[in-house]
């Protein structure tokens, strides 16, 4: 293949697989909520189960988005450094998430500030955002995929706290955003949550967080307890489906981290809705390709 | 008009004071009829801004939402995908859009707070909860887009008119008593948060 046919079918698949995950939820969210509902009591937050599950089979069923807020469109790109399509990727992205926007159809919701105009396609200044991690003599490149719905990016919310505050700060910080703002960002939510020495670092941690599977965890042992008792924590407070009331609140707490300055606990919570689509899709030096998000997703070429 | 159909209690517009009145905060209901879409930028040309709505939406139902919307002004339009947005960000507006238009019926996500909930009381009307993130089931309660006005504010945005038949099942958040069911659950998580942080510090 050329370089023109390498970008042509890179753009082809990545949009192809942007749509896809805007019509089925990734594998991990199915059954994190099979599990919240196969578990609830409340006879009203199982008819709020019921919609959800019928939603989700419409979507499939007639290639439609599930959730009509398809969002901003987000990247976090591993790439190789020797991944042959390097230098194009940036301009690839743009170009899929355009064509994405126009087959799907996704909603376009990028707006200008100032301007303050709907650029009708998805893209604009600084969008989609493209977080890049490079990866040094590596060949191959995994893109993380995220449809961040203005509903769940309404909460996102980070701090310095002082060391004083300690962990327990940390959990009061998360547990009061979700009590207030959380429930009407479409609960079972998904928790991220970053933890690192000022508010942007802990925000990207934030953010990384929701890429991880639900019911996945942090090596770390510690942190990984702490996942567990937010977890715990949140479900007994019993927000349910749509903030209702129900047996559970979330799909999952995830925790990323980077060090702290002695003197500071940067902390950031970002939240993914229910229909949390997000994909993970990785590519070899010859453009062949696998996904663990979306088992059904294929493209023919 | 107010119906039970199969056990579904169906409101079709034009809604009245009485049908409106006769809800109470976490009753399902369903509606058939019409219904128009206004959301941040139309609640800001309606009230801040001074402009009249392009077509009077007294009896109607208004909802918070942004749909994907297929086709042209020329070819006629299909609903692709349409679902409440976060009713929280119209708050500070809605007392006096109700009041403006005389709107009784809003449907959302979430809830909203005392600017609304006085509204309902004074002036009779409802605010709503359909569940949201379940666009395609929403869509196919859609029967047809009669048309739109201020594209110019985007697809999300614009107001969409549209005739639904059977949508629901729609919660009551605030009633035209002026409850409001999110500020009751918002005070019962409170007191639960308090004892789970309460909990997990001894753990620590």
């Amino acid at each position: 293949m050329t370089v023109e046919e390498k970008t042509k079918r890179l753009t082809d698949i990545m949009a192809s697989f942007i749509g896809y995950t805007a019509i089925h939820l990734p594998d991990d969210i199915v059954l994190k909520l099979e599990e919240l509902r196969d578990a609830e009591e409340d006879p009203a937050a199982l008819s709020i189960y019921e919609m959800m599950f019928e939603n989700m089979r419409l979507a499939s069923e007639l290639g439609r988005p599930s959730c009509q807020d398809t969002g901003l469109v987000q990247f976090r790109i591993e790439c190789g450094s020797r991944f042959p399509l390097i230098h194009q990727l940036g301009d690839i992205l743009q170009d899929a998430v355009l064509k994405a926007t126009a087959e799907t159809p996704l909603r376009p919701n990028a707006v200008e500030p100032f301007d303050e105009i709907n650029t009708g396609n998805n893209t604009g200044t600084g969008a989609p955002a493209l977080f890049w991690d490079i990866v040094p003599d590596g060949e191959s490149c995994g893109i993380y995929t995220y449809l961040a719905g203005g509903g769940c990016s309404l909460p996102g919310h980070a701090m310095v706290l002082m060391p004083g505050d300690g962990y327990e700060g940390v959990m009061r910080f998360v547990m009061e955003r979700i009590t207030s703002y959380g429930l009407n960002a479409c609960p079972p939510l998904l928790v991220g949550v970053g933890i690192a020495g000022s508010v942007e670092t802990a925000a990207l941690l934030s953010k990384q967080a929701l890429l991880r599977p639900a019911g996945s965890h942090n090596p770390n042992e510690k942190a990984a307890a702490m996942e567990q008792l937010l977890e715990d924590g949140i479900n007994a407070i019993g927000i349910g489906p749509q903030g209702l009331g129900g047996n559970s609140s979330v799909l999952g707490v995830n925790i990323e981290y980077s060090v702290r300055h002695t003197a500071t606990i940067g902390v950031a919570v970002s939240f993914g809705c229910w229909t949390h689509r997000r994909g993970h899709i990785v590519f070899d030096s010859d453009l062949g390709f696998v996904t663990d998000t979306h088992s059904g997703f294929t493209c023919e070429q | 008009m107010t119906e039970t159909i199969n056990g579904k209690t169906i409101l079709t517009t034009p809604f009245t004071e009485e049908d409106i009145r006769a809800l109470h905060v976490g009753d399902a209901v369903y509606i058939s009829g019409d219904l128009v879409t206004g959301r941040d930028d139309v609640h800001i040309r309606v009230t801040e801004e001074g402009t009249d709505l392009p077509s009077d939406i007294r009896g109607k139902a208004l909802m918070h939402a942004g749909p994907i919307v297929k086709g042209s002004a020329e070819d006629g339009y299909q609903m692709v995908a349409i679902g409440p947005t976060t009713s929280m960000r119209m708050e500070k507006l809605e007392y006096d859009f109700i009041r403006k238009t005389g709107a009784r019926f809003i449907i959302g996500k979430g809830g909203m707070g005392e600017h609304t909930a006085a509204a309902c009381r004074e002036f009779g009307a409802v605010h709503c909860v359909l569940p949201a993130g379940n666009a395609v089931v929403t869509a196919l309660c859609v029967e047809e887009i009669n048309g739109v006005d201020w594209l110019d504010l985007g697809m999300p945005e614009a107001f969409w008119r549209i005739s639904v038949r059977c949508l629901g099942p729609l919660i009551v958040s605030i009633d035209s008593s002026g409850r409001n069911l999110f500020e009751e659950k918002k005070k019962e998580y409170t007191v639960r948060k308090e004892e789970q942080l309460g909990r997990i510090s001894r753990l620590l």
